[in-house]
């Protein structure tokens, strides 16, 4: 996949079935990669790194096993390829989701029990400064919006960051970035950042 | 590490996570598990469908709490709610039910002719209707997250919101590159605050989320509005009006995801059985006209 330009410009993916994708493509572009919007398998092939944005991930699931995105997902998360999901996409890279709809699947691969909504209502989204130690200082400002909670971390998981009351809500394992907030709305890229350099070495 | 709640940021924040996805109207918890299994984005929880609202006449209401609970409990996907403009006690009771997302609109009957809600008075997010810019931006002074063109709901007639939606995008591209004195009087044209109008010149988009709505019915009118520049689309009577709910919704969610794709459109448009019998707006009195309502 990776091809020699890789490590100075790198052409990176933003699933955009649904969501708001366009401010991960102006982040990743903003940081120098070359970032594309994703909706088929064949698109996916050019790829060497892949956001899930924000948004609903029981519609994200639907459009990616309609449009026959998902098999091809999968193979590519299971080969090695380099994934950063925030809120919606953490659930979509998760292997469990818990109060998900009837019939909701995840792409899976990242070894994690995940609780949809797991705040409650769009009242009870906030905003909040994080610690993230991997990040350093200073600490992440992060929203988040009906968000998702890491209720268990999987043997071959780890956490990056928790709530002050220890919920997680960034974790990482090998290639695969996930936060339960977005990053991509408040002008913080780190996280992007982080996740463009496992592209550049993978 | 203290967690701040219902601030802009958020409110804003979940209408950018509805991008690219379908709103549609429900009046009870059926019609909401069917559009969240056939890939809504939300759901809008109304009394009536506008169709309905228009055949029936009457005054148009918030829904009742029980059927708003319903609705709440049968889905986990954002439910919306509609107060009538200017009634902000039904907007409290609707926050005090925990929905996610106000709409103060113009589909039910007004309860002020004069003044909307203060929304910066509630934690919930509001979406507000508008036919032009500066309606919008009267909307987001008083405190509106999120935006949506209105259209002429209850119609299946798709050209109002092929009108508001042209015109709330035209008058925003043609603020930019405009020097300060010419945004004074743009600012006083629109009729909107002066520091608003200036963001609108820079950004070349609106501070909140634009979806439209009002009349769209079928699959091509939703990949219509997304090519014109809709961020989204609402349906309404468009969906349980029609002759098969569920294929006609899913159908719509995939128009709106491939809107630029023939293919894909032609093909999610087959075989969908009768679409809800359509009114051409031009056939309406102009009382019966609901973008009016609201200023």
């Amino acid at each position: 996949m990776a091809g020699s330009s890789t490590a100075q410009r790198p052409l990176v993916g933003v699933l955009a079935l649904q969501g708001d994708f366009r401010e991960h493509l102006a982040v990743l572009n903003g940081l120098g990669a070359e970032a594309i919007p994703v909706k088929r398998p064949e698109e996916l092939e050019r790829i060497n790194g892949l956001v899930i944005p924000g948004g609903e991930s029981s519609v994200m699931d639907k459009l990616s096993r309609m449009f026959g995105l998902a098999e091809p997902l999968k193979a590519a998360i299971s080969s090695g390829m380099p994934v950063y999901g925030t809120c919606a996409g953490l659930i979509m890279l998760a292997d469990t989701v818990l109060d998900a709809i009837d019939g909701q699947q995840t792409l899976g691969g990242f070894d994690l029990v995940v609780r949809r909504n797991a705040f409650g209502s769009q009242l009870d989204s906030f905003e909040t400064d994080l610690d993230v130690p991997v990040l350093g200082d200073p600490p992440v400002h992060a929203v988040f919006i009906r968000a998702p909670i890491v209720e268990a971390v999987g043997e071959k998981a780890t956490a990056l960051a928790a709530l002050a009351d220890g919920r997680v809500v960034a974790v990482e394992q090998g290639n695969l970035v996930g936060t339960s907030f977005h990053p991509e709305i408040t002008g913080e890229t780190r996280f992007h950042e982080y996740f463009l350099a496992k592209v550049r070495s993978a | 590490m203290t967690e701040e709640l219902g601030t802009s940021r958020v409110k804003r924040g979940l209408a950018e996570m509805l991008k690219g996805g379908v709103i549609m109207d429900v009046v009870n918890a059926d019609q909401a598990k069917i559009a969240e299994d056939a890939g809504a984005v939300a759901v809008m929880a109304l009394e009536r469908v506008p169709a309905d609202i228009r055949s029936q006449g009457g005054v148009a209401r918030m829904s009742d709490p029980d059927l708003i609970d319903g609705i709440i409990a049968a889905v986990s996907i954002p439910v919306m709610a509609k107060a009538r403009i200017g009634h902000f006690v039904e907007a409290q009771i609707l926050q005090a039910l925990k929905v996610d997302y106000i709409d103060e609109s113009e589909v039910l009957s007004p309860a002020d002719y004069v003044n909307h809600i203060d929304k910066w008075n509630f934690s919930v997010p509001f979406v507000c209707g508008a036919t032009n810019l500066g309606e919008a931006l009267r909307r987001i002074t008083e405190g509106a997250a999120m935006i949506r063109s209105k259209g002429e709901a209850g119609t299946g007639d798709v050209s109002e919101a092929t009108k508001h939606i042209r015109t709330i995008l035209g008058e925003i591209a043609a603020l930019k590159g405009r020097s300060k004195d010419e945004l004074y009087v743009a600012a006083k044209e629109l009729q909107a605050p002066y520091e608003l109008v200036r963001e609108v010149a820079e950004a070349g988009k609106l501070p909140v989320v634009l979806f439209t709505a009002g009349g769209v019915a079928t699959p091509a009118d939703a990949a219509l509005m997304m090519q014109l520049g809709a961020d989204g689309v609402f349906v309404g009577s468009g969906i349980f009006k029609s002759g098969n709910p569920a294929q006609r919704a899913a159908a719509i969610v995939k128009a709106t995801t491939f809107y630029e794709d023939a293919d894909v459109i032609a093909e999610a448009s087959r075989g969908l059985g009768e679409a809800m019998v359509g009114i051409n707006v031009s056939d309406l009195a102009a009382p019966h006209r609901l973008a009016e309502r609201g200023w």
